[in-house]
């Protein structure tokens, strides 16, 4: 099977730091990836490279087999949509038209009914279609979040007319969401990845990402430290060295990684107590 | 929201399903500013009148018998078209910067077109008899807005060159750079107001309040060309402003060529609006207050704000104009002195109306 998004030797250049350095990867479709790897790793300017927004100083990337950056704004947009950290508005949107910024781009090909009907669905989908009618800028910032889920998710939808094999990447999607919405994005972003959507996705927690990643990508100081499946990929030694703090390696039962505390002792990997496990955070 | 709601919701969209009827208000607004200004004057014209000689006009241009119809159609006609022109260019140029700063507070001031027009008008004001009048005698008239139509231009284009590098244009440099050269025109107009003579002060204060007064037919259609285009242009980039208040790479993401709506949004204002201060001079507050009162009314979404601001731009400045000639007959106000003493107090208004202020 041919890669639907390819990098080849990708390097990043700013202000004379290296923010990423020399990076092969390649995205099967229907791939679930997850970026993993410490802060200032070059995981979001990863992806800023992936989508076509930053232009590697050295390498190329290529979409099934053409040059990215050959292919032009509106083009892309209906083969990827990219869910930024965080995005203010300084002017009085409502959630509905934010949501709608996503298709009217994409979906011009569309009837108006249709792209409302778009917008509406995938701000049901990321479970915000209650707050349509509010003033974006009056939403907490966990509800923002799934508004823009809602917003790239409309956008892929409407993108199909014209694109069948599409990427989505999510730049720290769940950083504000309660654990129920962490939950729900990802398994929402699963199931599309199920029906051959590519997703490459920024996550910070561990657990969530070996649990819902058919790949991790492990990043550090700019570079590709490991690429795989997660156990194959996330061994305690390099957890040690990529993140320089010491994991418990996980039991037997597949209970999750265990963070050890400075001043704790080593706990046993069954102990509900001692420690404090990632997915307490 | 219950899911009956949603379903009417879904049945007839719109967020604020007030929008075509407000457009349709404010055109009528334009009409009725339009009429009180051909009737309101040192002689007054009722509705009916007025109506009469302007489709009389229309079916035979050559029925120029009355006195009141050359009246209408010599003096106020084309004064009232100056107004609407101009007042809709400032205010769809306000909305348009405010959109691509995406910032509330912008006005088409940060790209320089109003410093470098105001520069180029002090210029030929105090340095324009000394310079020109050895080669061509006395200044020809069309020196002061050809001079301060091309200062604004000029400005636009070196700021826009300043901020753009390798094909990308930074917004934000482009705003410091348009600050720097507001204040160093500043300095520069201070020099010479101190420089000028009494009468050549005199027609610069004038000039940097704004006036509607001495509009012909030759001025409203040359500033036509240069007006109408932006005019037009607002539904291409309403498109793309919507998207970049996410920001740019956002926009980008979405499928806008951000550097083209960048450009041509730039460009498009530098035009009007040094068109239009070449034509009357500095007419401050229209910019800012307009977008900001439909965004009250209406939202943000620009296919709804660019032509709601144009609209409602040209009836204040109509009105505005109105007044300005009518309320010291059978001496004129600037207008801009009006539009600022109005507007600033409605807007302070209106921010201690809304307890979050306009940003939210």
């Amino acid at each position: 099977m041919t890669a639907l998004l390819e990098a080849e030797a990708i390097s990043y250049r700013s202000g004379g730091r290296i923010l990423v350095d020399n990076v092969d990867l390649s995205f099967a479709s229907g791939s679930f990836n997850i970026v993993i790897g410490p802060n200032g790793a070059g995981k979001s300017t990863l992806l800023r490279i992936l989508c076509g927004e930053l232009h590697p100083t050295t390498g190329s990337i290529r979409w099934n087999g053409e040059p990215l950056h050959s292919i032009p704004a509106w083009r892309l947009a209906h083969r990827r949509a990219m869910m930024p950290q965080a995005s203010d508005l300084n002017f009085p949107f409502t959630v509905f038209e934010v949501a709608s910024l996503g298709v009217e781009g994409t979906g011009r090909g569309l009837t108006r009914e249709d792209r409302q009907r778009l917008a509406l669905d995938a701000l049901e989908e990321a479970d915000v279609a209650h707050l349509a009618l509010r003033n974006y800028q009056s939403l907490s910032g966990g509800e923002r979040q799934r508004v823009h889920f809602a917003r790239v998710l409309a956008q892929l939808k409407a993108g199909q007319s014209l694109e069948r094999q599409q990427v989505l990447f999510l730049d720290e999607p769940i950083a504000s969401l309660d654990l129920k919405h962490q939950l729900s994005l990802l398994q929402i972003s699963r199931r599309l990845a199920q029906d051959g959507l590519t997703v490459v996705a920024v996550l910070h927690d561990l657990q969530l990402a070996c649990g819902t990643a058919d790949e991790l990508i492990v990043m550090q100081a700019g570079r590709l430290v490991a690429r795989g499946k997660p156990d194959a990929a996330l061994t305690p030694q390099r957890m040690a060295e990529v993140f320089g703090v010491e994991f418990v390696a996980p039991g037997p039962a597949s209970s999750p990684w265990r963070l050890v505390l400075e001043g704790s002792r080593r706990p046993a990997p069954a102990s509900p107590t001692a420690g404090s496990g990632l997915a307490d955070r | 929201m219950t899911s009956v709601a949603l379903h009417a919701h879904r049945m007839r969209f719109g967020p604020h399903p007030g929008k075509p009827l407000l457009l349709a208000a404010l055109a009528a607004l334009v009409l009725l500013a339009s009429f009180v200004a051909l009737g309101l004057g040192a002689t007054g014209l009722p509705p009916a009148r007025v109506l009469r000689i302007v489709t009389d006009a229309l079916a035979d241009s050559a029925a120029l018998g009355s006195g009141d119809a050359l009246i209408i159609l010599q003096i106020r006609l084309p004064r009232l078209l100056l107004g609407l022109l101009i007042g809709a260019a400032l205010a769809s140029s306000g909305a348009l910067m405010q959109g691509l700063f995406r910032n509330p507070l912008a006005d088409p001031s940060l790209i320089g077109v109003s410093a470098g027009a105001a520069l180029a008008a002090a210029t030929t004001i105090v340095l324009g008899d000394a310079l020109l009048a050895p080669l061509t005698g006395p200044l020809p008239f069309m020196a002061l807005p050809v001079g301060a139509f091309a200062g604004g231009l000029l400005t636009t284009l070196a700021l826009y060159a300043i901020a753009t590098r390798d094909g990308r244009t930074s917004i934000p440099t482009m705003l410091l750079a348009g600050v720097a050269f507001g204040a160093f025109s500043g300095a520069i107009m201070g020099l010479f107001s101190y420089l000028s003579d009494d009468r050549q002060l005199r027609d610069l204060s004038f000039w940097s309040l704004g006036s509607l007064s001495g509009a012909t037919w030759t001025k409203v259609l040359t500033a036509a060309p240069f007006i109408l285009p932006t005019l037009l242009a607002m539904p291409v980039l309403a498109r793309g402003l919507n998207a970049l208040s996410l920001g740019e790479a956002e926009a980008f993401h979405l499928g806008v060529s951000v550097q083209r709506v960048k450009a041509l949004t730039i460009m498009l204002v530098a035009v009007a609006v040094g068109a239009s201060v070449a034509a009357t001079g500095m007419i401050g507050f229209v910019g800012i207050m307009v977008p900001h009162v439909l965004r009250l009314m209406a939202g943000a979404d620009h296919r709804m704000l660019l032509p709601a601001s144009a609209l409602l731009g040209a009836a204040l400045l109509v009105a505005a104009d109105t007044v300005a000639r009518t309320v010291v007959a059978p001496a004129e106000l600037p207008i801009g002195i009006l539009t600022a003493a109005i507007g600033a107090p409605f807007f302070l208004w209106l921010l201690l109306r809304r307890p979050g202020g306009l940003g939210r």
